[in-house]
């Protein structure tokens, strides 16, 4: 695939030329391109599109940017690399194709890196979610070595295994542009591609806001009502998937209110980072909310497989 | 003879399981082979990340023909038994089995079985896919449309192509043909994935060698190791530099890629202010490439770093270089920022100051708060044994009191002690903890820390094992001692021993480490006293941290334990009495710093240790046994004759340094002619006592002089009360030479009582004296060791 792009639009040049680049990669592979979901998550597997999607028995090619939100990475915006709000590409293909690890090394030349110029590695690295009771088996990939992408087999998700297995790809957007950019400081990255009073930086976009999240997220963020939160959120999740699931005398009959259930696990997810983040959770309590949060997502998991997209027959 | 090739081929495989899958491959189709009939001449074994590749040399094309008979019932048993009979030997009808006649059991039935011999490509087509199904990896997945279904097939990573050929060097092979999910067996390959991703069709081993070196993939590891390592070497040498050698790092990396292009990358100068180690471990773990140092440096590294690309980048490696360059330096400013981090100030001060002051640290300096926020924060040693703050508190008295011992400072063994577990919180060995104790000493040193206090930091986990380094200062060894006694008493007070091979918590190394401290410092330790003592911090320990201490555990689990063995609890109602003596020992230490060896030294000698070290006595026993099973260990690596060292050994045995002077100086003695034959006189002694003894044989209490009828005996008797008295002395002076001197004139006399003297006398009384008299040579000699244990 071949597109004729302007010299501001292209991936060296401009952050959103990476991110418009990869979405008409994946889109000229078939996949439906989503915007990100609109709710704060840790990472891009937990949007429903993959957490949910990647269990059932039905086909399912995806890809879509996710704002990340880890607010215990924040650094007031003084660090060149760490951000607590970060931006996530995540591709779900289910089953995944067995050309994965080519296709995925196409969408990395189809950004400008060259394979026979830069060092290109599959490194083992076996993908772990306690909250979300998912693993897999996959790698780091690293460019020249530096890890710019995850590639996972999903095994299994919410506690279920996934039959069949989802492939995972997740391109840390910041950190690929900073390398096809040139730049070290990611607040630097050219953001709009454009030059002189034209060009916007990632700075002029984010660093603001790293330092009021930063201030947030560590000093100001109100535990005792993050605490009343994530009981709430965890118990609207219960009583949603309680409300929700089927008659038990109806063997058919599919679960009515799962994903407004999992929107409440995501949000406990949340909560809990950043009472993490706060430092008031020990270190034998933080062991209980992940299984708590977990707990949520299988429950979410288990009614998802009661639903028309988890693959139940109609 | 036909040779077979085979290659699985899958995306990359983790370097660290690629070599032990091959052997695996190998070992199973080898072993099938063999089991089903065939045999080969040689085989080996290749791997790459991307492949595990089998050579099989000169295999039996086919396997033989078998023959066998199977013996069935006699024909006139019952129809049910003959059935069965054909059953098991797969024959449709009597008349298939042939009629033999014996003698004596007459006519009986049997089955000639004829089993043709199959063709290797046969066996191997039905070999293979059951070994790739079964394959061990450590961790195996599923994949692709396939895994919709259960039972697909596992693999480590998906499973891309098999090649299979199989043929004579004379003629052209062919493929041996099989299928699993989907994957059927060819004889085509794939190069390296970017310089050549076009197939290659394969005959056999060496074009397959040779196509794949063409299409810039080096299929033997150990050729890439070499390849990497000599390139490495050149590399840094050519830049005036020496390479940092690194075994598992070379190997890791030729597990890493296909093609090895070894290239150099640097970072600023500044970051050399990071401690050697720290850095080597940064660029090692996170970034995989070698480090370099100086021609000629010993500890000193240089900026630049060695990689392993997988490429020949058409740029020679310069943007390869580069890039990994940006991502080592930003790896080292994180080593920067820890190691910066750690000798600052901690931000939660406030929060510390009842561990500092329990501790009696210092809330100035960066080493004591990271040991208050290790006991502030709870973190737990092991959920039946408490905190590591509680250990530290036992550590620290027991080191205070073995400190005289060893020739130490109770002050600076106690200073050591408190800072031995400070690193833990330290940022550095947050993120590499195998440099614990390494960072501890260098930030130690770094505010202002006595030596000894700073070595010790580092050596007290010494000796990690049989080759390792022992300390040698009298600091090091008490603390030493006091962190291994206590890791053992803990974990023999709440019963979690090793077991067979397990042993989770290394405590045979600590153990070892124990034993080889005293004995590699000739220090004289009464074991049970020692032990006595690491219970006695232990409730001393507990009786500082009040009620509700976790430390109750440890306590409470000991106490547990002496009541399994005694049937009451002694400890609990000791601990006030114990902490009070104990609390007066250290004040004495304290104020009378010099000159006052015997009253530092009185608690560790006094009466209270003495009763506790009764108490404990079963409990002691069995840890003591622990530690002469290491020793025996021990002395064996060390060329020490067994019998020996069981002969001298007994369950009591609380001295290891006395045993090992014990068996030096048995050894020598019976290496003498007067040795050697008072052992066979004693031996003889003991023999005939124990048939005596056997057959019930009355043996006099004591020897009557009046019952003497030959001057041999006499002149026996009279030897055994000197040699018995004077090797008694001598053992009581530790001079076992002396002991053995004082033994070896009993030969003489012991042999001509042998030459003259019946002892199976007829009259019963000069029969039981002369016994008597027997018994009297083995209990002298018994002194210095169990005679009857030496061989020979």
């Amino acid at each position: 695939m071949t597109i004729d792009i302007p010299a501001h639009m292209h991936p060296s040049r401009s952050f959103q030329g990476l991110i418009l680049t990869l979405h008409n990669y994946w889109a000229d592979y078939g996949c439906v391109i989503l915007q990100p979901y609109d709710m704060e998550v840790g990472a891009g597997t937990f949007h429903p599109a993959t957490t949910l999607r990647a269990l059932g028995p039905k086909r399912w090619n995806a890809a879509y940017v996710q704002p990340s939100r880890r607010p215990k990475d924040g650094r007031y915006g003084e660090n060149p690399n760490r951000l607590q709000h970060y931006y996530q590409y995540q591709v779900i293909l289910k089953p995944n194709p067995p050309n994965l690890q080519e296709l995925y090394l196409g969408s990395l030349k189809a950004i400008g890196v060259d394979p026979l110029l830069h060092d290109i590695r599959f490194v083992e690295d076996d993908w772990e979610s306690p909250t979300l009771g998912a693993w897999g088996l996959g790698w780091e990939c690293w460019c020249d070595g530096m890890e710019v992408s995850q590639f996972t087999y999903f095994q299994q998700v919410c506690g279920i295994e996934c039959a069949p297995v989802a492939g995972e790809l997740t391109y840390g957007l910041e950190r690929l542009a900073m390398y096809v950019q040139g730049v070290d400081n990611v607040y630097d990255l050219n953001f709009n591609g454009r030059d002189g009073a034209e060009k916007v930086t990632y700075g002029d976009v984010f660093l603001q806001a790293e330092q009021e999240y930063s201030r947030h997220n560590f000093e100001h963020a109100n535990t005792a009502m993050l605490l009343r939160h994530f009981e709430d959120a965890e118990a609207e999740c219960k009583a949603l998937l309680d409300a929700g699931a089927p008659a038990s005398n109806d063997s058919l009959a599919m679960h009515r209110m799962v994903l407004p259930a999992y929107d409440q696990c995501i949000k406990a997810s949340h909560v809990f980072n950043l009472l993490d983040a706060r430092g008031v959770i020990s270190v034998t309590e933080r062991q209980g909310y992940i299984l708590r949060v977990r707990n949520l997502a299988k429950a979410c998991g288990e009614a998802f497989l009661l639903t028309q997209a988890g693959g139940l027959a109609a | 003879m036909p040779d077979l090739l085979l290659e699985l081929r899958s995306e990359e495989i983790p370097a660290r399981m690629q070599r032990k899958a091959a052997d695996d491959l190998r070992k199973m189709l080898t072993d099938g082979l063999v089991e089903s009939g065939l045999t080969y001449e040689a085989a080996r074994e290749y791997w790459t990340p991307r492949r595990l590749a089998l050579d099989i040399r000169g295999l039996t094309a086919r396997s033989k023909d078998i023959h066998e008979e199977i013996k069935g019932p006699a024909t006139s048993a019952p129809e049910q038994a003959v059935q069965g009979f054909l059953r098991k030997a797969g024959l449709a009808s009597v008349a298939e089995a042939h009629v033999h006649s014996d003698p004596k059991k007459g006519d009986f039935y049997v089955a000639h079985i004829s089993k043709p011999g199959r063709a290797a490509e046969e066996i191997i087509a039905e070999l293979v896919p059951g070994i790739i199904r079964g394959f061990p990896w450590p961790k195996s997945m599923r994949w692709g449309p396939a895994s919709a279904k259960p039972g697909s097939l596992r693999w480590v990573r998906p499973l891309q192509s098999i090649l299979c050929t199989f043929g004579p060097e004379t003629e052209e092979p062919v493929v041996v043909d099989f299928e699993i999910d989907g994957i059927r067996s060819g004889n085509v390959t794939y190069g390296h994935r970017f310089h050549a991703p076009g197939e290659i069709t394969v005959r056999r081993f060496d074009d397959y060698v040779s196509k794949l070196e063409a299409a810039k993939v080096v299929l033997d590891a150990d050729r890439r190791r070499e390849i990497i390592l000599a390139d490495a070497r050149n590399l840094a040498f050519a830049n005036g530099l020496d390479l940092v050698e690194d075994e598992g790092l070379l190997e890791e990396v030729s597990g890493l890629v296909e093609w090895p292009v070894v290239l150099m990358g640097e970072f600023e100068q500044d970051f050399l202010a990071i401690p050697a180690e720290v850095i080597r471990l940064t660029i090692r773990a996170n970034q995989k490439c070698f480090v370099s140092r100086p021609q000629g440096a010993v500890e000193d590294l240089s900026n630049r770093f060695i990689l392993t690309a997988n490429i020949e980048a058409k740029d020679g490696g310069k943007e390869i270089a580069y890039g990994n360059g940006k991502v080592v330096r930003a790896r080292l400013s994180d080593a920067l920022y820890f190691w910066k981090t750690d000798q600052g100030d901690l931000p939660d001060l406030d929060q510390l100051k009842s561990s500092a002051e329990k501790f009696g640290l210092d809330p100035k300096k960066p080493l004591d708060q990271r040991m208050a926020r290790l006991d502030h924060l709870g973190v737990t040693f092991h959920a039946k044994l408490g905190t590591q703050g509680e250990r530290v508190e036992r550590i620290k008295k027991l080191a205070e009191e073995l400190a005289p011992v060893v020739g130490a400072d109770p002050a600076l063994a106690a200073r050591a002690a408190v800072l031995a577990k400070a690193d833990l919180q330290t940022e550095v060995v947050g993120e590499f903890p195998e440099l614990q104790g390494a960072m501890g000493r260098k930030y130690a040193l770094l505010q202002g820390e006595h030596p000894s206090v700073a070595a010790a930091i580092e050596e007290h986990y010494k000796p990690q094992g049989p080759s390792d380094r022992v300390p040698t200062d009298s600091v090091s060894i008490a603390v030493a001692l006091a962190d291994k006694l206590d890791t053992l008493v803990g974990f023999w007070a709440i019963d979690e021993k090793p077991t067979g091979s397990k042993d989770p918590y290394a405590l045979r190394r600590a153990a070892l480490g124990v034993v080889r401290v005293v004995l590699e410092n000739k220090i004289k330790l009464s074991f049970s006293k020692a032990i006595a003592a690491t219970v006695a911090a232990a409730l001393f320990a507990y009786e500082r941290l009040g009620e509700g201490a976790e430390s109750r555990g440890v306590v409470a689990m000991l106490d547990a334990r002496i009541q399994d063995y005694r049937g009451e609890s002694r400890l609990l109602p000791e601990a006030g009495l114990v902490a009070e003596l104990m609390k007066q020992g250290l004040q004495k230490a304290i104020s009378e710093t010099s000159g006052a060896a015997d009253s530092e030294r009185e608690f560790f000698d006094g009466q209270r240790i003495m009763e506790l070290q009764a108490s404990l006595a079963p409990f002691t026993d069995d840890l003591l046994s622990f530690f002469h099973d290491r020793l025996k260990v021990y002395l064996r690596d060390q060329g020490a004759r067994h019998d020996l060292i069981d002969a001298v050994i007994t369950p009591q045995s609380d001295d290891l340094l006395q045993i090992v002077r014990r068996v030096e100086a048995l050894g020598s003695f019976l290496d003498t002619d007067n040795g050697k034959n008072l052992l066979a006189g004693t031996k003889r002694a003991a023999n005939i006592l124990a048939a005596e003894e056997k057959k019930r044989t009355a043996i006099a209490e004591t020897v009557e002089q009046a019952l003497f009828r030959e001057d041999a005996e006499k002149l026996l008797f009279a030897a055994v009360n000197q040699a018995e008295k004077e090797a008694g002395e001598a053992i009581q002076n530790e001079d076992f030479s002396a002991a053995m001197l004082a033994l070896s004139v009993l030969r003489e006399p012991v042999d001509s009582f042998f030459e003259r003297v019946l002892v199976n006398d007829e009259d019963q009384a000069v029969r039981a004296n002369r016994l008597a008299l027997l018994a009297r040579i083995r209990a002298a000699t018994g002194k210095v060791a169990d005679f009857s244990r030496i061989a020979g």
